[in-house]
This record gives C-alpha cells, structure tokens and sequence, in this order.
C-alpha cells in the first residue's frame, strides 16, 4: 500500500522495451513490410487473426484486473496549527474590493480552505450594484499559470534585492540631476495609492502621475469644467428619470459604471400586476450606431452614423430651446427618425429626464449639459455634488506625455496597471521612444506588449492576494483585503514605490490602516478606531451620508456658441462613405483581461459571437459591399490596415463598420493572444481626445474567409409565441394579460388547455418545491450570470472551434431574439435580419419540467426528478447516449464530447494545477462521454437544507440563492421555494400566475419549474418597429 | 483534509483492491468469503442502537447536556472520580469549590493565577504549572450541567462499582458469534464433503456389485486407487464437477466485480502509531474533543497537530511516536496521515447531517473504533450500503421544525415511520452533484 509509483503498460513488448516496440512506438500506424506478418496492427482491422485478437483482449483484461488490484494511497493531510476560523469543506466569505481600471465593484469572496473560488456582489455597498461579468471572471486571472513568478530584469528573472538596490540607486541619481520621473495608471480610486505615489512625489519631486483610461470619459470631465466650473464625473441616477435620452452611450454594457446604471435603469422598467402596482415605466430613447446591449434594450432606437452623432446633440438642443425658450445655436439640421418623439417626450418629464452621451468630445458633452441644465435634470437625476470618481484619465496629459517621452524628456517611468503600448492609439510611437528611457518599470503581472519593452517588471500580485482600498464615489469607501497568501514571488505597487522611495515601513495593509485613522476614521464620529476598522473590513464598505445636492440647477455657463461651432466642423448630416465605429464589448472590455478563457468564451450579449473581433456591417452595407457573414475584408485608415471578418450585424447604422476593442493581444497568453485584432491604433487623437469615430475607412474584400464562433445563429423569433410573450406598456396598463399567449389543444370534446391532458400523474412536492421566476422586463443581457454560473459550476471552456461546432458547455444561456419585421405567415421574409430591429433577452437554463420529456427517454436511469422539483443528473450513471439532449425542447443539455480536464487540446485553466484552484469542490468535473447541465445548483440548497436543519429551522430565502439570480444586477431572476407561502417568489407568483407569468412553450404541457413575465415596451402602440 | 481533487472521476479505474481472483482457489475460502461479506454490515447497524441514554435530569442542571460538555470539553485531562490524570479527579468538586469561583476558573484560571488568587495558584503549583484550557464560551448553566454530570456520574458509579469498561466488553461480544458462526459452517462444509466422498465410494462399490464386472479383483491398495479413478471418471461426476465449477466461476466473478474498490477491512499502517483503542476506548476521549468538524461540516477533519499538544504538552514527551508530531511542528510540517476511508469523488457524503442533524453515533458506520489499535473500515462504504441504511432508518425528526411539516403530512398519510428513503433519501442529487 505504501508504494503508489506503478507503472502502466499496453503491452509486454513495452514492458521489456523490445527493439520492435521501440521502432514501432515511433509511427502509429506503420504499413507492413515485405514479408512481415501483418496481424501487428490491430488497428486497421485487416490482416489480423481472431486468435491474435482474443490473446490481446485477454492479455488487456488480465493487465487490467491486476492492475486493480492495487489501490492508490490517499493521504489526508491535517493541518499543524488549524486557524481558528477555519473548518475544512466549509466556505470563508469576506468582503473585498474589485478596483481595475476605474471599474468598481465591493464583493464579497468565497474562499474554501484557502482559496477564493466565487466572487459575489456586496449588498451593503451603495456605490455599486451586483458584480458584473467582468467582476465574476477576474477570480480566473488570479489562476492564471502565465504570470510571472517574480521580478525580472531585461527579460530574465532576477530578484527584489537586486532590483530595489538598482531602481532605487537610478531614482536617486535622475532624481538629482532633474530628469523628469512619469507614473503612469489607469483610474487609481484608492486614496492610500495615491498618497503612496505623493510620498514617492514628495522623496523624487520631479514625479508626475499621469491618469489615462482606455474608455475614457475625459471630455465629460472637461465639459463639466467649462459648463459648472467643476471638474467632476457626475453621479447619474437613471433611477429618477422618467424618459432618458442616450447618444452613444453604452450605459448598461460599457459607459462608466454599467452595473450600477443596470440596478437604477431597472427600478424604472420593473412592474408588478398586483392590485394598485406601478405599472409605470421609464421610457428610453436610444441614438447609436452600433447595436448595443443598452440600444437593444430602448424602447425606440435610432441607428446613426458615427458623424452625425453629435449633430443629434445640437438638433435636440435646439428642438427643445425653441420650446423652453433657450437660445437656439447653429448647427446643420438633422432629420433622423425618433428626435421629435424624443423631443416631446422630454418636455413632458422636465425635470425627471435624463440625457447622457457617451461620445469622448467635449463640445458634444457641452451641449448635453446645456441639453440637461434646460431640461431641469441638476439636482435630480444628475448629481455634481456627489461626483464619481470612476474614471480620472487625462487625455490630454496623457497625449503630452507620449510626447514628452518621444522627445527624450522623461528619463524613469513606471507604469502601474497600465498597457499603453497596446490599449492607446500612439502605442506604436510609444512602442519606439520607450526603449530609449534611462529607468523604465512595469507592476504588470507579465511582460505585457508595454512590460517587455521596458527594463524592470516588478510584478504586483493579483487584487485578490493585496491590500487596497478604494473611493469609488465621493464618501464612498471601500477595503479590499487578500483572500490567499501569496502565489508567486509578487509585490504590490504600493509596496515597492515605498521602498524606492526609501519609506521606514513598506508594509502597505498598516499603511492604509493609518491612512484611514488619520482620514477616514475621523469622518465617522466614532470613538474607537479598532472597532471602526474592524467593520469596515467586515463590511468592506464604509460610507458617509450623501452630501445634500444644490437644490436647482447648477447654473449652466459653458460656450454653448463655440461647442456648436466646433460640433458643425466635425459632424456633418450627410456624410459619404463607410465610416469606423470602434466600440467596447462586455465581456472583454478594454482587453486588459483578455487572458480569460472564461471572458474569451463569453457570447457577447447582442452579436452572440466568441473567440473573436470581427467587421460588423448592416444587411444593406455588407449587400452593398457584397461581401456575406466570414468574408474577411481588409479595413485601411490612413496606412494602417487590418483584416476581419464580417459579420452582418442587423441594427447596426447603413455605412458604418464597428470592430471591437480588447483583442488582438500580443503578449497576454495562450488564451488572448492572436484572438483578433487590436483596433486601437486606429483609433484618433483629436485635440488631445481619444476618438472612437476615427472617420471614413477604405473597406476591400480580401477573399479570406473565416468562420466567426456564434452561440447563437437565429436571428428572429419566427413569430413563435410560446418562446417570447411581449405587449406594450399602454396594452398592459388596460389587461395584465397582455400578449400572453394561450395555446389550446384540439381534441374530440373540441379545444382544452394543453394542461388539460397528459400522459403523467405529476409529482407531489410534499417538502420543498424549488423554482425560478424571470422576468424579461427586467434582464437587460448583461451575461453576469453566465459567468457566474461558469465560476460556480466547474463549467469547462471548450474554444472556438468547439463553439463553432456547436458544443458550448455553458449551463446557462441567455436567448437573444431579434424581433423581424418581415410579414408574419412569409417565411424566408422573416428570415432576412431587419435593419433595425427589436431585441429581447431570455435567459435559459434547464427548465426542471415536471413532465420531463428527458427523464422518459434515459435507458440507464441517469436522470431522474426529485421529490424537490428538481430534474436530476447522475454522471456517473449516464452512459451517453444523448437521447436526453434530443428530447429536450429546450436544448439546454450538454454532451462532454472530450475530456476538458488534463487534456492538452483545451489548454484551458484546467489544464494546470494552478488554474485547478479555482474548482468548486462542492461540484463535480464531468468526464468524457456524459451529459450535463444546470442542476438548479442543487448543491446549494443542500448546503441551505442541511444549514436549517442543523439549526433546527425551515429553510427561509436568506438560506440561500441559485448564482445566476444573486448575480443578477436588476433582480431579474427570482428564485426559492413555491411551497413556502412566505417566499419571496411565492408572493411574486401569487400576483403574477394570472397575470405576466407563462411557461416557455406551454403547449407541450412539459410543466416547467421556470416562469418567465413577459416583457413590456414602453412604445406607443401604432409605431412599428422601424418607427 | 485536502480535498481539491474532490472532483475528479473516471469511470473506467477500478483502483481497489480486490480479492476475486485469489478467491478463485478455494471453495472455503469462497464460503468464508461470503460469510464475511454478508456479516460485516449487520454488526455495523446493531452497534448503534444501545446509544440512547435516558437523560435524567440531575440535582441542578442537565445531567445529559453535561455530560457531551464533559466529554468533548474535560474529560482529556479529567476524570468524574477522584483520580488525578492531566487535571484532578473531579469528584465532589462543586465541594471544593463555590460556584462562582468554579466558573471564574474554567473561564480563564491564568488570570486567577496571575492575579494572585490562592487556591488557583496553590492548583496551578501542584499541577505541575500547566494551565488549563480557558474555556470562555461556557455559561453558568453548562457549568451547572457539567456539575450535575459529574455528580451524577459519581452516584452511578457508588450504585454499580463493578460495572467494566463497557466499550470493550460489549464489543468482544459483538464480535462472538461471526467468529462461531465461521467455525460451524467450516465444520459443516467439511463433513458435507466426507459425507459426498464416502457416499460416492458406496455407489461405486453398489454398481460394480450389481454389474458383476472384475468381480473376482482382490481387494486391497491398488482396487481402491482403481476405484478412485473410475468414480473421477464417470460422466455424472465429471460434468456435475464441469457444471459446480462453472457455476462457482460465475458467481466469484460477479461477486468480484461487485466488489471492485470496495476496501471493507482496509487498515493502513499510519505514520504515526495512533491508538484510538488508548484515546478512545481506556481514556474516554470523546470522539469530538479532536475530530472537531464532525458536527459542523462535512468533514469530521483529521485533528490539527494543536490539538495533540493540549494533552502532549505534558503527556508522555518522551515518546518516540509523540515525538514525530513534536518534529511536524517544528518543521512546520504537516502529518501525512493514509486516508482509511475513501468514498469515490462522485460522492458526497457530510458528516454533520448524519451526525448532528441524524443523531447518528460514530461507531454505527465506523465500526467500534474504540477497540482498534488501528483503524479499519468496517464498513463497505457502497451505495448499496447507503441505501439500506437510509431505507431502514428512521428519520430524527424530533425536536427539529425542520421536519415538522413532513412529519405532520406523513402522519396523516398513516404510513408508520418516517425513514429517510420517505423523505426522499435515495434520490440521485442528495448524494451526487
């Protein structure tokens, strides 16, 4: 028992190391000789005796039994010196803080024996709301097998000793001679960094911080200078706003702060059919000219070309001025449907609208705080008083740095979570001049496309291993607290400028303690600092009472006059030729996380496209350019071109082509690099500001061809009733049943509801009965649960090719149905991709149906219901033979075609131990051969059950919540117990069962444990959908 | 426990030993065999049934509630009579001390020592200087209740001063009959096989009487070997042995093949000689006091080497395998202990439903642990076995509102007990997921 070091063998010719084995071994299948008897190969199955084929079985099955024989010794190891708090198998949750890039989010982390294996969003934090995607997915990077494991030095490993002792002499002697030392960051919320980076200033005066960001909001902060004198990212509540106007701004996908926009967006779009409940909605106007996540969810969209963009601004501006009695300014008049409804509606909810823009110039910015200050929204859904911190970058210092270092003024420069060599438009001149700077250093996890160039990396461990804090939001704190020790030989940031700056203590969690007693304690009128800073951590937030906002509007003085002038040069209403629209995707954001398998592998909500950047062109362009979806053409901009394939983007403005940011990453990893293609250098500089609307490009069909990995391939709803069940606010404020569909069966005594007649007695759920309600009104597609649902249940990524082949594992999905406008009953009318049409998200997942047409079908008995509501699946009973996934009507099984663990053809995270940590242990890893999919994660309400139980109560909602609806940033999925009468998904159906409720494909009377509400349109009822 | 890999499986290992083809040789180590495979889980299931104590309320506190604080709190260093172990004998304490003094004590006697107080220190001298485990979170009703245990537990033992140790005794017992029931069948197999042989040799004899053949053969030696190959050779016997033989085949490798990964009986050498049979059975440790998970999570965890040291702090330090856990701290270096009961990775088991939630004790699965020098798994640890166990067991749904809504539906159904299979205990997800 004590040896375990056994040998496995195919054969005694392997065992003796025969000659023949040995030549054998090196060609699979070797062709015969002259001569040579051919039963060797057993694998052709030509050539070989019966006898020859029964001693190999017999001599297998014998290797195989004795094999057997011996079992592998398990050990358990205990620990030395048990933490106190810590039990094996049972989970840590403690608060902490996601701050990369200006984007926020206060989590909460689940760590199991030591290692976080789930992030969660904080629900004591007012600056944010859930977690997003993104948020889920960044527990992935900390087990990423590619970052360095320790400082290195012109390409080779080095040690901390050596570095501090040479960066440290460097500063010292550039700091005397007066050479210019840069710092260069994204967004940095945390207030003890930058007091890290002032004691740095203080010891090197001639340090300057320099802020960019890749999706930056520079202009608004400029525009907010010049129209109030204050200098700040206001704090938006689209919670307020009874009609919100966006231009190009992606504000619950990609514009500053998405999540917390989604939780706001959706109290205005939730109703309830109970008696006497708001059936009011919010209406959203929507102009863009790439299909968004926020565009699909408009009431009315308008798709507009890239340079008209601005003009709407001034249009709508004017439109309204001549009704308020504003001064109208000029600007080339723009007809684009939807401005005058837009323009009415407006005036009708002064002083509860809201429009923002997303558009990176601050004269388009000027004219939409003119816009807002007219219509009243200062002090309502607009707050300058209580600004946001999200997004600092400094376009325009940033531009001056590039040429300060070009110029050879910038002798040091340290870049802290920042890549600008890839993710900026003058990374290639960057990519140049950096080279040539005396002391160059990056706190980059790897030697990234900016890090190889540079001499020192001093890598900075993943936020889940460090010390921060955070102020999101003016009065907004936030501590985030290491949930493992170190993985690697890493240092934090902070860490290592306190040493080179020669600091007594480097220790950075004492130094954001004193910080927050010398600063932050003092705000709290509390009288003990230890308690103080104990419940800060707990709670991972602290927050102080929102500053009173100036009653009225914040007086408007900006030069509307010379904002229009400057708008009228650069935006014209008729414009000629295919423009570039360069935008952000949810999932891969900036790229800066691009080494995410799980981000990789996640369908972007609206294209439903993977693994890729591609060309999205409209029906009518790609027609015009006849090119079809794959065609890969060649997009030129002044001398720069890049290849991408198409693909045909149905809402997407006429002679527009959009490609996304985030790919195209060189020195990532395995799994981002050569994903697509980097798009920011073709990105523009205008006047200091980073454009994403670059202008007209050259567009050539190069006569490539390259399949673009979709999840999704249907482009319409077909009319299908039963899937999608939508009416319009107007026609549900008159009957809550409306559009609902109700399907009959006919039968001999004429037509019955299809629940009338069955072939099963049911179930009886004596004890629990577990279920979820969706409602579509509220799910906005942001895929947080998709990833979350990933994280949670040990969800294999597969790749391109295996998405291309249609073998997605993802247990949850999220349906994304464009309504077409093709004339109901005409078919291949249908099928053609309308120019602008209506979107609708459903999120799908096992239907845990109580006439479960997959459990009849099972010859082993592999799946089988619960007495709970559940629809069962044993692994290791399951055989194969997918007839469970045939018979489902709504395709949510999923077949293990390989084997995604140890395999090398998914080099995925599990693939390397490391990237195995992230494991839930609660659930298993499928192997080869067996079908999955969503458990309800069962594994959690047992967890909950045995909780009550053990405390000698009745399971309650706070027991527990499936992943996908606690991620949830609108509480769009409702899930608990339909036998509890006090739950909270009892009470929701109790009001809604007669009403909003329906079960996908109720003909089939298939009685799912999955409810969805229909989804409601704020629209008028005689616009079509091309309005 | 490390349990990362919790989630790797593949079908296709049978990594556990098995004792099939060895099994083949011999037709009464097949028996045996059987005998063994079929006893073993009955005596699993009747060693738990003597467990419920009546609780009878003592003088001044719980003497029930005491006593699983005494067991999994004191009795390490203490004993409910008057002999000194690592602590004093605790009988008639509460006659030594006042109460409030007491519970000052258990809460934290360093202080008293460093605050001079003289009967704690005059202890804490006599003692040897070692100080007793605080124990903070013990109110004055559990120290009431330990009291009343102790009392109680004193006037019990003043009843019957000649009752023995009931773990090993009762376990000797338990052990009996498999051993006599082995013995008799062994017997039984044998005289059947005589009785076959000497019945064959008659028919030979009868049918070579009636046939007349070679009748005038002199009896001796050789005409008995003759016999002997003739009775071999006749067409009954051979394809009666063909047929039995097949048969024995047949069944030894399904049972076998049935048996594959089962480890029943598996006693690992540890790397260090742990006696439960010590701790457990002569000095009462509870089972608690080091497998502190076992009523929290799903682990009942391998104790950390901490909590060897309350006792080994003071307890034979000389010894050589004590020494090795001295060694581990040192070096910081954790015990590998060798897993003695290892479910597969598709299945999940927790510890705490069974114990806590169902009341179960340790020794109906494990076996009684308190005899075992080393430990064995006593039970299969198959799904069958799990299955009988949850369709035979009544659910503890006493005292727990959790159950109280299925109780009440199940009464009124009027279907005798709840068992755990009624309240949906053979359903696929409650063990795999």
């Amino acid at each position: 028992m004590e040896n375990n070091t056994k040998r496995y063998w195919k054969g005694l010719e392997e065992l003796r190391n025969e000659e023949s084995f040995i030549k054998s071994s090196e060609k699979e299948f070797n062709a015969p000789a002259e001569g040579e008897i051919s039963y060797e190969h057993l694998s052709d199955g030509t050539g070989s005796h019966r006898r020859d084929f029964l001693k190999v079985l017999g001599f297998g099955m014998a290797a195989v039994s004795l094999a057997s024989c011996e079992a592998p010794v398990r050990k358990a190891v205990s620990y030395v010196n048990k933490p106190v708090d810590e039990y094996p198998t049972i989970a840590n949750w403690y608060a902490s803080t996601y701050a990369e890039g200006g984007d926020y989010a206060s989590i909460l982390v689940k760590t199991r024996e030591g290692r976080p294996i789930k992030i969660e969003g904080n629900k004591l934090s007012g600056a944010s709301c859930g977690a997003s995607a993104r948020v889920h997915a960044s527990l992935l990077n900390l087990y990423d097998i590619e970052k360095l494991k320790g400082p290195h030095k012109g390409g080779s490993a080095t040690d901390w000793d050596t570095i501090d002792k040479e960066i440290a002499a460097r500063l010292g002697s550039i700091a005397a001679s007066g050479g210019d030392i840069r710092i260069v960051s994204s967004t940095i919320l945390s207030p003890s960094t930058k007091a890290v980076i002032a004691d740095f200033t203080a010891k090197y005066p001639t340090t300057t911080h320099v802020v960019y960001d890749t999706n930056s909001a520079a202009a608004l902060v400029e525009a907010n200078r010049q129209s109030f004198g204050k200098a700040v990212l206001p704090g938006y509540d689209f919670s307020k706003a009874k009609v919100i106007v966006s231009i190009d701004a992606d504000f619950l996908g990609t514009w500053i702060a998405p999540d917390t926009y989604s939780g706001q967006y959706g109290q205005t779009r939730k109703v309830s059919s109970s008696e006497g409940g708001k059936r009011e909605m919010s209406r959203h106007y929507q102009f863009e000219s790439v299909l968004s996540l926020t565009g699909s969810n408009a009431d009315y969209r308008t798709p507009v070309k890239p340079s008209q963009l601005g003009l709407v601004a001034v249009n709508l501006y004017n439109k309204l001025a001549a009704k308020l009695g504003g001064t109208p300014v000029s600007g080339a008049a723009l007809e684009v449907a939807n401005l005058d409804k837009a323009v009415n509606d407006l005036l009708a909810a002064k002083g509860a609208a809201l429009v923002v823009s997303g558009i990176n110039d601050p004269s388009v910015q000027v004219v939409v705080n003119a816009i807002n200050s007219l219509l009243g929204s200062y002090g309502v859904t607009i707050d300058l008083d209580n600004p946001d911190n999200l997004r600092q970058g400094n376009d325009v210092a940033f531009n001056q740095f590039v040429n300060d270092v070009k110029g050879g003024k910038v002798k040091a420069v340290f870049f802290y979570k920042a890549n600008p060599v890839y993710d900026h438009p003058r990374g290639a001149e960057l990519a140049e001049a950096l080279p040539k700077v005396e002391l160059s250093v990056t706190f980059a996890d790897r030697a990234d496309e900016t890090g190889s160039l540079l001499g020192y990396v001093a890598p900075a461990p993943h936020y889940l291993e460090s010390w921060d804090d955070a102020e999101p939001k003016a009065g907004h704190f936030s501590l985030g607290q290491p949930t493992i020790n170190l993985i690697y030989n890493t240092r934090q940031a902070q860490e290592s400028l306190l040493k080179w700056a020669g600091a007594e203590s480097t220790d950075f969690h004492e130094y954001i303690k004193q910080y927050w007693r010398r600063n932050i304690y003092p705000l709290s009128g509390q009288t003990d600092f230890s308690q103080f800073w104990i419940k800060s951590l707990h709670d991972g937030v602290f927050e102080l009472a929102k500053a009173p906002a100036v009653s009225g509007a914040a007086a408007f003085s900006g030069d509307l006059a010379a904002a229009a002038q400057s708008i009228g040069k650069r935006y014209t209403p008729n414009n000629s030729g295919l423009e570039l629209a360069i935008y952000e995707k949810v999932g891969i954001g900036n790229g800066s996380m691009a080494n995410n398998p799980w981000l990789q592998e996640f369908p972007e909500p609206v294209s439903k496209a993977c693994w890729d950047n591609y060309a999205g062109l409209s029906q009518k362009t790609a027609t015009d350019l006849n090119v079809k979806q794959g065609d890969v053409i060649s997009i030129e901009l002044n001398g720069k071109s890049v290849e991408l394939p198409v693909l045909v983007q149905p809402g997407q403005a006429n002679d527009t082509v959009s490609v996304a940011i985030g790919y195209g990453r060189e020195k990532a990893g395995k799994a981002a690099n050569g994903v697509g293609k980097n798009i920011y250098p073709f990105a523009a500089v205008t006047e200091g500001y980073v454009s994403y609307a670059p202008g007209v490009v050259n567009v050539s069909k190069t006569g490539g061809f390259r399949q673009i990995a979709q999840t999704q391939t249907h482009n319409t709803v077909m009319n299908r009733k039963s899937v999608l069940q939508e009416t319009i606010l107007g026609e549900y404020q008159k009957d809550v049943t409306a559009g609902r569909f109700f399907p009959k069966i006919q039968t001999a005594e004429g037509p019955v509801d299809p629940t009338d007649i069955s072939l099963w007695n049911g179930h009886e759920y004596k004890n629990h009965s577990w279920g979820m309600v969706v409602d579509l009104n509220l799910c906005f597609g942001c895929g947080s649960c998709v990833v979350s649902c990933n994280a949670e249940n040990n969800i294999p990524v597969v790749g391109r090719q295996e998405v291309i082949n249609a073998r997605e594992m993802h247990w949850m999905r999220i349906d994304r149905y464009y309504s077409s406008d093709g004339e109901i009953g005409n078919y291949s009318a249908m099928e053609v991709a309308s120019e602008n049409p209506e979107v609708t998200f459903q999120p799908m997942m096992c239907q845990h149906c109580n006439n479960a047409p997959c459990e009849t079908v099972c010859p082993v008995l592999a799946t089988t219901h619960s007495s709970e509501g559940l629809n069962q699946m044993a692994y290791n009973r399951c055989v194969g033979t997918r007839y469970c996934a045939n018979n489902c009507p709504y395709k949510v099984r999923r077949f293990n075609w390989f084997k995604y663990f140890d395999n090398d053809n998914f080099d995925y995270h599990f693939n390397n131990d490391l990237g195995k940590m992230v494991i839930n242990p609660e659930v298993t890893v499928r192997s080869r051969g067996v079908i999955e999919k969503c458990s309800m994660c069962v594994h959690l309400i047992q967890e909950a059950k045995l909780r009550a139980k053990k405390e000698r109560r009745r399971v309650t909602d706070e027991d527990l919540d499936v992943v996908c609806a606690s991620s949830c940033p609108t509480d769009a999925i409702v899930f608990g117990d339909m036998n509890d009468p006090d739950s909270r998904i009892s009470k929701l159906l109790a009001v809604e069962e007669k009403a909003r409720a329906f079960h996908v494909l109720s003909e089939i009377n298939v009685r799912p444990q999955i409810s969805y509400l229909t989804k409601i349109r704020n629209k008028e009822k005689e616009a079509s959908p091309q309005a | 426990m490390n349990s990362i890999c919790r989630n790797f499986y593949s079908f296709c290992k049978c990594p556990y030993p098995t004792s099939f083809i060895s099994n083949c040789s011999s037709f009464l180590f097949f028996l045996a065999f059987l005998v063994f495979a079929n006893i073993a889980p009955l005596h699993a299931q009747e060693a738990g049934e003597d467990s419920a104590v009546a609780a009878a309320p003592g003088p001044e506190g719980d003497v029930a509630k005491g006593e699983s604080l005494f067991k999994s709190n004191c009795s390490s260093c203490h004993e409910t009579s008057s002999a000194k172990s690592v602590g004093p004998g605790l009988k008639d304490i509460h006659k030594r001390h006042d109460f409030a003094w007491l519970v000052k004590w258990i809460r934290n006697s360093q202080a008293m020592v460093a605050a001079g107080d003289a009967e704690a220190v005059k202890i804490y001298n006599e003692y040897n200087k070692i100080p007793m485990t605080s124990f903070p979170t013990l109110s004055d009703d559990d120290v009431k209740n330990i009291l009343a245990y102790v009392e109680d537990a004193n006037a019990q033992a003043a009843v019957a001063p000649v009752a023995g140790a009931p773990g090993g005794a009762g376990s000797a017992q338990a052990e009996g009959p498999s051993t006599l029931f082995i013995v008799l069948l062994v017997v039984l197999v044998v005289v059947v096989v005589l009785l076959s042989v000497v019945l064959l040799v008659v028919l030979n004899v009868l049918s070579r009487t009636i046939g007349g053949e070679k009748a005038e053969q002199v009896p001796g030696g050789s005409s008995f070997k003759d016999l002997a190959g003739r009775t071999v050779r006749h067409p009954a016997i051979l394809s009666a042995t063909a047929w039995v033989f097949l048969l024995l085949v047949i069944k030894t490798t399904l049972d076998g093949a049935f048996n594959v990964g089962v480890q029943q009986g598996y006693a690992p050498k540890q790397p260090i000689a742990f006696s439960h049979k010590l701790h457990a059975g002569e000095y009462e440790i509870d089972c608690n006091y080091c497998h502190t998970g076992v009523n929290k999570s799903r682990a009942a965890t391998i104790p950390a080497a901490n909590i060897c040291m309350n006792c080994h702090g003071v307890v034979k330090r000389e010894s050589p395998e004590i020494q090795k856990i001295y060694a581990a701290i040192e070096n910081n270096q954790p015990i590998e202990w060798v897993r003695v009961h290892n479910l597969p990775d598709l299945a999940y088991f927790n510890h705490s439903q069974h114990v806590n939630v169902g009341g179960l004790e340790c020794e109906t699965c494990h076996g009684d642990i308190k005899t075992m020098e080393v430990v064995e798994q006593r039970s299969s640890l198959t799904m069958g076995w799990c299955i009988d166990c949850h369709r035979t067991t009544d659910v503890n749904s006493k005292g727990n509102a959790y159950y109280d809504k299925l109780v009440q539906i199940h009464e009124e159904e009027g279907k005798g007990a709840l068992k755990v299979a009624d309240i949906g205990g053979l359903e696929c997800s409650k063990c795999h997921y």
